[in-house]
């Protein structure tokens, strides 16, 4: 998108403004809805919301000033720094005798399995890219990436934390599937999996983690139990109606029927607020920012970097269909947030990485001649 | 052409070309792919929040609003039950209570320690609770405690976001003044159990604090003194915290039942009795108005209104006077010698004149045998029969006149028979006659059946109530309907048409029982102007050969027993005093002669009564809770919890009632040798005194 009309400087007007203004209209439709959760205050979640926005924007204009070789230069060394930090959560967390998965490095509380689901998009991307095209369809080139993948995985797994176990594997898998794999292996791939789904429930899941796959089927059955999220925030959703409750006048979210108003279940108290025009207001800033980043991907030139873009946009979907279909009884209860909406530093951090990268993908695809050759 | 098709097998036999070209296309059509995939998960998710948002809108706005508005019934304000004049036996009073929830606990046990601990509840009431919510139904609320301070409240309200399934509350709960005194009488109130609230699915019995009546005339007039309940619209959060009222309807108090009873005459009554197992009846001979019911020991119905606790139910339940038996209508005892005026009144009627007379020597043969009167009375004349209770006389005349004739008089004034009052049960004992007695044993009338029932022995049993009608009726010559509540119209006392002399005479020989030469010249009143008449009475309840009726063990004691009506000249109160194992009629008429004394002249009778309770060791109240006290300490832990359900506490006492008054009447199977104590046993019985002690007497 690009603005002609001279008054506006061109740095400013070179900015990707038809995903932008969505992005923060959906950050500040985010904080209000935030603003509501704490019962019509600005503390704690909405300010802090913001102010995250800020710092995190600041973030990703830095990640898209980045030069591509720097990047592909720094790819593997970031791969290992948060491969150890992941072993490093592991450490503390058996030292400390329970389940961990940050770190706190003071000024802020790091969970480097976030960190993870950019970092394996860009390193799979640069493996690819530097991967000869004649080997593509060797076995090498599934089982370099399938180690890259499993390996931050079953640390992930081991923390336990199945959603962004799962998030990592998707977006690593769906790099590995535009990189040009053959498409028998990813069949092949989907079928094992779907044979090996039963398995992996009765004996890979937790009994708590079992219990939420089967209320998902059927959540008014234990309305009091392990349902009760669900249902809830079906309730909330339901009770919205077209025009929703109105702001500030959420009684499932306010009277502490909805569980953890400000984080997972956002969407939830937003509809019941805004109702479905809310929610398609959702779905549409979501559906812009994703077309956009699969348009920058598809425009560039450069194997590294339309490869990079795919996987970014994959992994915010990822959370955004998780999200969603959780929230509306479709998905097991998972623990992943909305992004931009959501209350959370990491999962902002996380995001604004993405966006940052594509913002990146983007800059390049508008310095470099439009029929370059590729690398 | 052909070069093409070429390539594209050998590409497919060996690896496939692989170059940028291709890699690219691959790409796009591969994003393009999950281009779509997104596109479709969105149109999905548009179209799952319409369903749920359009078509569901409805059903998730009702639970929505089901969530958030918490409708709370409050429970009403019962009704008053008032004595005659208007003063309280059972009222409301506003006090902080605390009931859990059984089905919201998520730990039973350890909720009720905790609250235990907070509320200092004592150990055998916290064990009583935890098999109490343990046996309870889920939504049937069960009460921790009631009567809290304001401290109680507080404490445990701060804690009430961690403890679900807890309700603390400003209620109200019914207050008995005058405790055990009324306790037969009014009956209690409880929790409804589960059987009650599925036969009647309202929900305001499953309602924390809401009570209802378990006993007596407050079982009876439940309807009336229910009430209407308020309710309160609140929005609560998922914890259960209220945010605020939406919306309250207050209560409508339950209708005030007034009563003919006269509280404090009801209550001198009770205390009166003092150790002794027994009860007093006084009523208004010329309308019928029951004054007083009085039957002791009783139980503390404010105690029970929380439930029966295991300590206390053991307590009542080994004290061999029965304290959970309402006497005046459920103890049936060989009315004894208090039925002769009216055996007189048969013999005048069927032609007997006053002046006839029979020679009494210790005895006197009917038929082929020599049957014992308690004393040698010489020449006997109807005036010394009934002031002297000469046995003989009763037994020749009853022979000569036929005792079914006898029989059917004092049916007539009400023996044997059942009274239309709003009690939940009363027996109506048995006046024999040979149909009756062929009926139940086969066998026929018998001289020595004759001789037994004419002095109120053998087959004989009424009630103290039926006593005290048969002395009304007799009195006055009037079919005396006794009523219970004010509010009922009275009934005019129709006349028996019986003849004035006749009942003047009997009359007069009661009167001489007491203020002549009679058998309780000690029942006279202490006042100038008012005379009390009666007739004492011994009932034997185990043969001469078994115990001499006056010492020896407590259940083989004479039941001490007295009829009388006041004032002489124009009578206006009737009763009866029967005291059980008194010892002998001793026991009865000064009770008689207290409680008629506090009807003329309050302040002497209470002084009378000050200055037995000394000797007693305190109030019937007073006594009571030190007794409880003691047992608890002795044998707290060893008691045996009380059924679940109420009713069984009763069904049970009655059923025992009614064995203990078949075993009364094993005693008509041969003749009843008489006696006439009028001295009482020295010896308080069992079970009376402070600390309790174990029952040392049973065989």
């Amino acid at each position: 998108m690009s603005v002609h009309s001279g008054i506006i400087p061109e740095p400013i007007a070179r900015q990707p403004w038809g995903m932008l203004i969505p992005l923060f209209l959906l950050v500040a439709f985010g904080a209000a809805v935030l603003f509501s959760a704490a019962g019509g205050r600005m503390d704690p979640f909405a300010s802090s919301h913001l102010i995250r926005f800020g710092v995190f924007l600041g973030m990703a204009a830095v990640i898209a000033s980045l030069p591509r070789v720097f990047v592909r230069f720094m790819t593997y060394p970031a791969y290992i720094v948060v491969l150890l930090l992941l072993i490093g959560v592991e450490i503390v967390g058996n030292v400390r005798g329970g389940s961990q998965r940050w770190l706190d490095l003071g000024f802020m509380v790091l969970q480097p399995s976030e960190l993870m689901k950019p970092v394996i998009v860009v390193t799979l991307a640069q493996f690819y890219a530097s991967l000869p095209l004649s080997m593509l369809v060797s076995w090498r080139a599934l089982l370099v990436p399938g180690a890259l993948i499993a390996v931050p995985v079953s640390f992930v797994l081991l923390q336990p934390d199945l959603g962004t176990s799962l998030a990592i594997a998707f977006g690593g898998a769906v790099v590995m599937l535009l990189a040009g794999l053959p498409l028998k292996w990813f069949i092949g791939g989907g079928v094992a999996a779907l044979a090996a789904a039963p398995l992996v429930f009765f004996f890979g899941l937790q009994d708590y983690q079992q219990r939420r796959v089967m209320t998902m089927f059927n959540p008014e059955a234990d309305a009091l139990g392990a349902g009760y999220h669900i249902n809830q925030s079906k309730i909330a959703i339901g009770s919205g109606g077209i025009f929703g409750k109105g702001f500030n006048n959420g009684s499932q979210s306010h009277l502490e029927y909805l569980p953890e108003p400000q984080t997972d279940f956002v969407f939830a108290t937003m509809a019941e607020e805004w109702g479905l025009v809310g929610g398609l207001f959702v779905l549409g800033v979501f559906t812009i920012i994703l077309s956009w980043g699969l348009k920058v991907a598809r425009q560039s030139r450069d194997r590294f970097a339309s490869l990079v873009a795919a996987g970014m946009v994959a992994t915010i979907f990822f959370y955004v269909a998780v999200n969603l279909m959780m929230v509306m009884g479709m998905a097991p209860v998972v623990g992943i947030p909305l992004p931009f909406m959501s209350h959370g530093g990491s999962s902002m951090m996380t995001n604004m990485i993405c966006i940052g990268a594509l913002m990146m993908v983007n800059r390049w695809n508008r310095e470099a001649p439009r029929t370059g050759l590729s690398g | 052409m052909k070069r093409f098709f070429k390539l594209r097998n050998a590409s497919r036999r060996a690896t496939p070309v692989v170059n940028a070209s291709t890699v690219r296309n691959t790409f796009n059509r591969r994003v393009a792919v999950i281009g779509g995939i997104q596109g479709s998960v969105a149109v999905l998710l548009a179209a799952r929040m319409g369903y749920l948002s359009i078509a569901e809108n409805e059903k998730y706005r009702l639970e929505s609003e089901s969530n958030r508005v918490n409708l709370t019934l409050i429970p009403p304000r019962r009704g008053w039950i008032l004595d005659r004049n208007g003063a309280p036996l059972a009222s409301n009073r506003a006090d902080f209570r605390v009931d859990v929830i059984p089905e919201r606990l998520s730990d039973p046990d350890e909720m009720v320690e905790e609250i235990g601990g907070i509320l200092k509840l004592e150990a055998d009431r916290i064990n009583d609770l935890k098999t109490k919510i343990a046996n309870a139904r889920g939504f049937a609320p069960v009460e921790i405690a009631s009567g809290l301070n304001y401290d109680e409240f507080a404490a445990l309200s701060v804690r009430l976001p961690d403890m679900q399934g807890v309700v603390p509350q400003r209620g109200f709960s019914r207050y008995y003044p005058t405790a055990s005194s009324v306790g037969h009488l009014i009956g209690y109130v409880g929790p409804a159990n589960a059987e009650e609230y599925e036969q009647d699915r309202n929900p305001i019995l499953i309602t924390p604090g809401h009570k209802i009546g378990k006993d007596g005339l407050e079982k009876q007039f439940e309807k009336g003194l229910r009430g209407t309940p308020g309710a309160r619209r609140v929005e609560v959060t998922a914890g259960g915290r209220i945010v605020r009222d939406l919306e309250t309807r207050e209560d409508i108090q339950g209708d005030p039942v007034r009563l003919t009873i006269d509280g404090p005459l009801q209550d001198y009554a009770a205390r009166r009795i003092g150790l002794e197992s027994g009860s007093v009846v006084v009523m208004d001979c010329q309308t019928g108005d029951l004054l007083c019911m009085a039957s002791m020991p009783s139980f503390d119905p404010n105690s029970f209104s929380a439930g029966i606790g295991s300590v206390e139910y053991s307590m009542l339940r080994d004290d061999q006077r029965v304290p959970l038996r309402n006497k005046v209508l459920k103890g049936l005892y060989p009315p004894g010698s208090t039925v002769k005026p009216m055996h007189c009144l048969a013999f005048l009627q069927a032609g007997v004149s006053p002046q006839d007379t029979i020679v009494c020597g210790g005895g006197r043969r009917i038929g082929s045998r020599f049957f014992n009167c308690h004393s040698n009375h010489g020449v006997v004349d109807m005036d010394k029969a009934i002031a002297q209770s000469c046995d003989s006389y009763f037994y020749h005349f009853a022979q000569q006149v036929g005792f079914d004739k006898v029989a059917a008089l004092a049916k007539e004034l009400g023996m044997g028979q059942e009274f239309d009052l709003p009690v939940t049960s009363q027996f109506y004992g048995t006046v024999p006659t040979s149909d009756w007695k062929f009926n139940k044993f086969g066998r026929e009338w018998q001289t020595f059946d004759t001789v037994n029932a004419s002095i109120g022995q053998g087959y004989y049993l009424a009630s103290p109530l039926q006593l005290a009608v048969m002395t009304a009726r007799l009195t006055t010559g009037n079919r005396v309907q006794p009523r219970l509540v004010l509010d009922d119209t009275p009934v005019k006392a129709e006349s028996f048409g019986y003849n004035p002399e006749h009942l003047a005479y009997v009359r007069q020989g009661m009167s001489n029982v007491v203020n002549g030469a009679g058998t309780a010249r000690r029942a006279r009143l202490p006042l100038e102007d008012v005379t009390i008449s009666g007739k004492t009475g011994t009932a034997q309840v185990v043969s001469l050969s078994v115990s001499d009726g006056r010492s020896g063990p407590w259940k083989y004691r004479d039941h001490g027993l007295f009829t009388f009506f006041a004032p002489f000249d124009n009578p206006r109160y009737a009763g009866a005093v029967v005291i059980e194992h008194g010892g002998g009629s001793g026991s009865a008429y000064p009770i008689a002669r207290d409680v008629v004394t506090f009807l003329f002249d309050p302040a002497k009778g209470i002084d009378a009564l000050k200055s037995l309770e000394k000797q007693w060791g305190g109030t019937a109240q007073e006594r009571l809770e030190k007794r409880y006290a003691a047992y608890a300490a002795e044998r707290g832990a060893t008691v045996t919890p009380p059924p679940r359900r109420d009713e069984e506490i009763f069904d049970r006492v009655e059923a025992e009632a009614r064995i203990e008054a078949e075993q009364l009447q094993e005693i008509g199977e041969e003749f009843v040798v008489p006696r006439e104590n009028q001295t009482a046993s020295g010896s308080p019985p069992p079970d009376a005194l402070t600390p309790a002690v174990a029952p040392q007497d049973q065989p």
